[in-house]
């Protein structure tokens, strides 16, 4: 995690499954290259604040490719805190 | 005096202001006021964050003050959208416990716990933590509780312990806790009134439970010993649950307002009727879409000056929801009472009251009266529509293209229903 030294709070596109009860499921996070991460497994979902970029709603803990990150429903968007490189002088 | 009651208060700690800061978290830690428009001399501090408040910055205090006192503060416009979704957000959590809410403005509640408490073994103070500590990590805000036998001690308490704090008024701390403070610190007695008391050496709580009834009945009239009842725990009214299908927040609506600081002194009589237009459309609008007729409209102009409110109320011929009827009237209302020569106006505000269902047999005439009613209210329909379907601004008044100053001016604001009276 070298270099990680804050977040922000980025909407992003997201393909999900909602079954007949509700329960809404996500499937893929499109980030805005295109490309798509599969998202393996839903370990966990509440309604929760983010303190790391503000902000609240359902928060899926999700594990794509092996690694678990946090993923908001704020109704009707999705968001994730994603991580801000560092900027180094010239 | 029932004191088995259990009833919380739920008080969310600096609303507005905490509810910017959990959504950025760049604002945490400073001190940070939500603040009207300026421009629009809507310049007041709507909330201050804690750090803003030990800076001396109090609520309604004008911006230049408030950056007086404290030169560093952070001021953001408010956003009322979220305010009303974080406001949703803690309310589902309160549900969790009672269906029992009585939602008190958007950032205050009170439960009664009374009938599902044995669901936790009758241990309110774990629920108050549970649902402290939920509100914490599902919004990022803090709120306070109080707990008492009454709504008016649960108040009590969730305002004297902030922020993020519990406390209990029950019977056998009830003299030592409330009687001893401020008799101000009570719902319900407001600067006029506890200037009037404290006039009569009646300076807390417990002096005025004490007090001489018919002494307080001579000052303040039957809703003196209202208050004198609040103060000594009388308070029997139950917790009543929200009815989503009246309206938002209160339960039961009494009267309808809409009201405007005009971003310019208003100097004549036409300007005046103009702006009274815009307000009493939307009030006539809202009345509408509730199913509702007025039977009484009123009119307010806030002197420029002084600042003083002056306002006079009028009975309609015969209860309405038309525009033209509603808006007319409070038109005369308002220019008849101002003298155009000497004062000008800063604010202005509409408001229909004693409200009676729309729908109802009509009484037709020969003179042809109500048949004209008829036709305006299928214009007003037709109106209705249009803005339902295209906007607000789908269909406007000539005068507000006529005075450019008049068509920055939105009456249809997205606003909170703001509790009016408890006693209601």
């Amino acid at each position: 995690m070298d270099g990680i030294v804050e977040r922000k709070k980025h909407y992003v596109e997201v393909i999900s499954k909602t079954d007949a009860e509700g329960r809404t499921r996500p499937l893929v996070v499109v980030w805005d290259d295109g490309t798509r991460y599969d998202i393996d497994r839903v370990l966990d979902c509440r309604q929760a604040h983010s303190l790391r970029t503000g902000g609240t709603g359902m928060r899926y803990t999700v594990r794509i490719g092996g690694r678990s990150t946090f993923l908001y429903f704020e109704g009707p968007r999705w968001f994730v805190e994603a991580k801000v490189p560092p900027t180094y002088p010239d | 005096m029932d004191t088995s009651r259990i009833i919380l208060h739920c008080d969310m700690n600096a609303f507005y202001a905490s509810v910017e800061q959990a959504e950025r978290p760049e604002l945490r830690g400073l001190p940070l006021i939500v603040g009207g428009n300026e421009e629009l001399r809507h310049g007041i501090v709507l909330t201050a964050s804690y750090e803003a408040k030990r800076r001396g910055v109090k609520t309604a205090m004008a911006l230049w003050q408030a950056r007086q006192v404290c030169p560093d503060a952070v001021i953001v416009p408010p956003r009322y959208e979220l305010y009303r979704r974080y406001s949703h957000a803690a309310r589902r959590i309160y549900y969790d416990y009672t269906d029992l809410v009585e939602p008190f403005g958007p950032d205050e509640a009170w439960l009664d716990l009374t009938g599902s408490i044995h669901l936790w073994d009758g241990d309110v103070r774990a629920v108050a933590a549970d649902i402290a500590s939920r509100v914490k990590h599902e919004l990022g805000i803090t709120c306070s509780i109080g707990y008492s036998w009454n709504k008016i001690f649960a108040k009590f308490g969730s305002d004297h312990d902030k922020p993020d704090g519990y406390m209990e008024v029950l019977p056998d701390n009830a003299t030592d806790l409330v009687w001893k403070a401020p008799v101000g610190d009570l719902l319900y007695v407001g600067p006029a009134t506890e200037h009037k008391l404290n006039h009569l050496g009646i300076m807390t709580i417990g002096q005025l439970a004490r007090a001489d009834e018919s002494l307080i009945r001579r000052l303040l009239g039957k809703p003196g010993l209202v208050v004198q009842a609040f103060a000594q725990g009388r308070d029997a009214s139950p917790v009543r649950p929200l009815d989503l299908a009246v309206t938002d927040i209160d339960h039961e609506v009494k009267s309808v307002g809409n009201g405007i600081t005009c971003p310019f002194d208003v100097e004549d009589a036409h300007t005046a009727r103009q702006v009274v237009w815009l307000m009493g459309e939307s009030v006539a609008q809202r009345l509408r879409q509730l199913g509702l007729a007025a039977r009484t409209v009123s009119a307010t102009g806030r002197d420029f000056r002084t600042l003083a409110c002056h306002g006079r109320q009028a009975p309609l011929e015969r209860p309405s929801n038309i525009t033209s009827e509603i808006c007319s009237l409070a038109a005369s209302l308002l220019c008849s009472d101002w003298d155009f020569r000497y004062e000008k106006i800063r604010a202005i505000g509409v408001r229909a009251s004693n409200l009676v269902p729309a729908t109802g047999p009509v009484q037709l005439d020969l003179e042809g009266i109500e048949a004209g009613r008829l036709r305006r209210r299928a214009l007003d329909k037709s109106i209705d529509e249009l803005r339902h379907r295209f906007g607000n601004h789908a269909v406007r008044r000539a005068s507000e293209l006529t005075d450019p100053r008049l068509s920055g001016l939105d009456p249809e604001r997205d606003h909170f229903t703001h509790p009016v009276s408890y006693f209601a």
